[in-house]
């Protein structure tokens, strides 16, 4: 099954009781899969009951995807979790973070070459055999470029998705990060973007600082959706028509109402595609 | 100019302080360095925080700005090994009774151990509490996952309990102590400073002696009514 055509919400123990208590309407929930790979007690018991009532998403954020090795003990972890809840969908990113033994708890990037396209793909049939179903790859925000890139992202996305078929997540806050910081323009990312394979969109915040030559943005999670990217996301949906839309506010995490106000201007902006489309 | 086809060995050894590889480079290309530094800083603030989490009450008793120097020490000797940032951190304990600045707080260690095993068992898997009638005298129990018990040389216990939100840190204990945690049927994590009678009963029963052999030791009344109360007392079978 695949995520509703709705808004949802990054899970956070801390809304628990508001959830619990006023049920409210959400398209979906979605879990960081390491905040689950515990044995037992509260975590588990929440997500029991949140599994219940809504439809789930489980993203991954250690697999390692991009780096050179798949780590294939957290692989059977994540494996263990996705049969424990069953999700509707579990989505990775298009990053690395493990040199060896060590893990680095960063999203790093990766240049585009057709020598890592093959590894990447690699990696991303060895996860959808493990798993026994589709993933979705995420676009990364980035602050940096290789010298060695031989391709645009969106461009070793969609070989990618093709290659393995994989879906994709493409994460609206990530595109204006990057087009920002690459002063490249983000209308053309989602021109060259193959929406056809997108399984989820991502919202969320992002700081700024500034550099010489203009803003680094940064891939935060700490506040709301800035305004421009609402609007990438309103020109995302012209194109694309409703999609599974996750607001994702990991840090600097406001009560529930704020939350669900945020969840809320996303559902009324695909409630008004889907009217659209029902029209058509 | 031939670049290296994995180009993780040159970015590790760069989020480490060493010198930003020439491959990764931006549109004007002078910013490289400071851009790349935003990876540097996301690592060491993530993982700063995650720390924090896990030891509140070390970041408040040494202060949240030694923390955080204490912390990139830390981190640099015994990075995470695995994406579960919960499986990170057991060795504070014995990291803080090596790191000279601290030599003055002998105690921080001890304190650690009760808020890494406070994790632990928050995270320990779940077991059914055993239905008080079928409690069995002459058999080994077997106890709740989450049950530890810790040989102190210092009041840590007491010093956690008089660290906690809207505590003001002072304390009378002084000496060795042993802390009882464990999770309730609640989740709620518990910690308590035992008796040392107290402390031989429950580490009778947790390593296999009976009940009827472990009250030899002592009333078993006090402990025997605690492990009921909140469902430590399991039975054979998982959840």
């Amino acid at each position: 099954m695949p995520l509703p055509l709705a808004s949802g919400l990054g899970f956070k123990p801390q809304h628990f009781p508001a959830i619990r208590d006023g049920r409210p309407d959400l398209g979906f929930f979605e879990i960081h899969a390491e905040n689950y790979m515990g044995a037992g007690g509260a975590p588990h018991a929440m997500l029991r009951a949140i599994r219940q009532d809504y439809a789930l998403s489980i993203h991954g954020v250690g697999l390692s995807i991009g780096g050179p090795a798949l780590d294939e003990t957290h692989l059977a972890r994540v494996r263990t979790l996705c049969d424990r809840y069953e999700p509707d969908s579990f989505s990775e990113h298009l990053a690395w973070s493990s040199h060896g033994a060590e893990y680095l708890n960063d999203l790093l990037p990766l240049p585009y070459t057709r020598h890592t396209l093959d590894r990447v793909c690699d990696h991303v049939d060895r996860v959808q055999e493990a798993l026994g179903r589709r993933l979705l790859l995420e676009n990364p925000a980035t602050y940096v470029i290789f010298a060695q890139s031989e391709m645009p992202e969106a461009e070793f996305l969609t070989r990618i998705a093709a290659r393995t078929g994989c879906g994709l997540l493409l994460d609206i806050n990530n595109v204006f990060v990057s087009c920002t910081n690459h002063r490249t323009d983000p209308l053309a990312y989602l021109d060259a973007f193959p929406l056809d394979r997108v399984g989820e969109i991502h919202l969320g915040g992002h700081d700024e600082e500034d550099l010489p030559s203009g803003p680094l943005l940064i891939d935060s999670h700490g506040r709301a959706v800035a305004e421009p990217v609402w609007a990438l996301y309103a020109a995302l949906l012209d194109r694309s028509g409703p999609q599974p839309t996750l607001i994702e506010w990991d840090n600097d995490v406001p009560d529930w109402p704020a939350l669900a106000a945020e969840a809320a201007r996303a559902e009324a902006m695909i409630a008004d595609r889907r009217h659209h489309a029902a029209a058509e | 100019m031939l670049q290296p086809s994995d180009i993780t060995p040159d970015v590790r050894a760069a989020l480490a302080g060493g010198p930003v590889p020439g491959f990764i480079t931006a549109r004007h290309p002078a910013e490289a360095e400071r851009r790349f530094a935003v990876y540097r800083n996301n690592i060491a603030h993530s993982l700063r925080e995650a720390l924090a989490r896990r030891f509140p009450v070390i970041r408040r008793l040494v202060g949240a700005g030694f923390f955080g120097a204490m912390a990139a020490e830390f981190i640099a000797r015994h990075p995470p090994r695995s994406p579960v940032l919960q499986e990170w951190g057991g060795d504070f304990p014995h990291f803080l009774g090596l790191f000279a600045p601290v030599a003055t707080l002998p105690y921080l260690g001890d304190v650690a151990r009760i808020e890494w095993a406070r994790g632990q068992a928050y995270h320990a898997a779940d077991a059914r509490p055993l239905p008080p009638e079928r409690l069995d005298g002459s058999e080994p129990l077997r106890l709740h996952p989450s049950l530890q018990l810790l040989l102190l040389n210092h009041p840590a216990a007491s010093i956690w309990q008089a660290n906690q939100p809207g505590r003001d840190g002072r304390l009378r204990a002084t000496g060795a102590e042993t802390a009882l945690i464990w999770r309730r049927p609640d989740f709620e994590v518990r910690v308590a400073s035992l008796a040392p009678l107290e402390a031989g009963f429950i580490a009778a029963l947790m390593g296999g002696r009976t009940l009827e052999t472990a009250t030899l030791l002592t009333d078993p009344v006090p402990m025997l009514t605690l492990l009921l109360r909140d469902g430590l007392i399991c039975g054979a079978e998982d959840e």
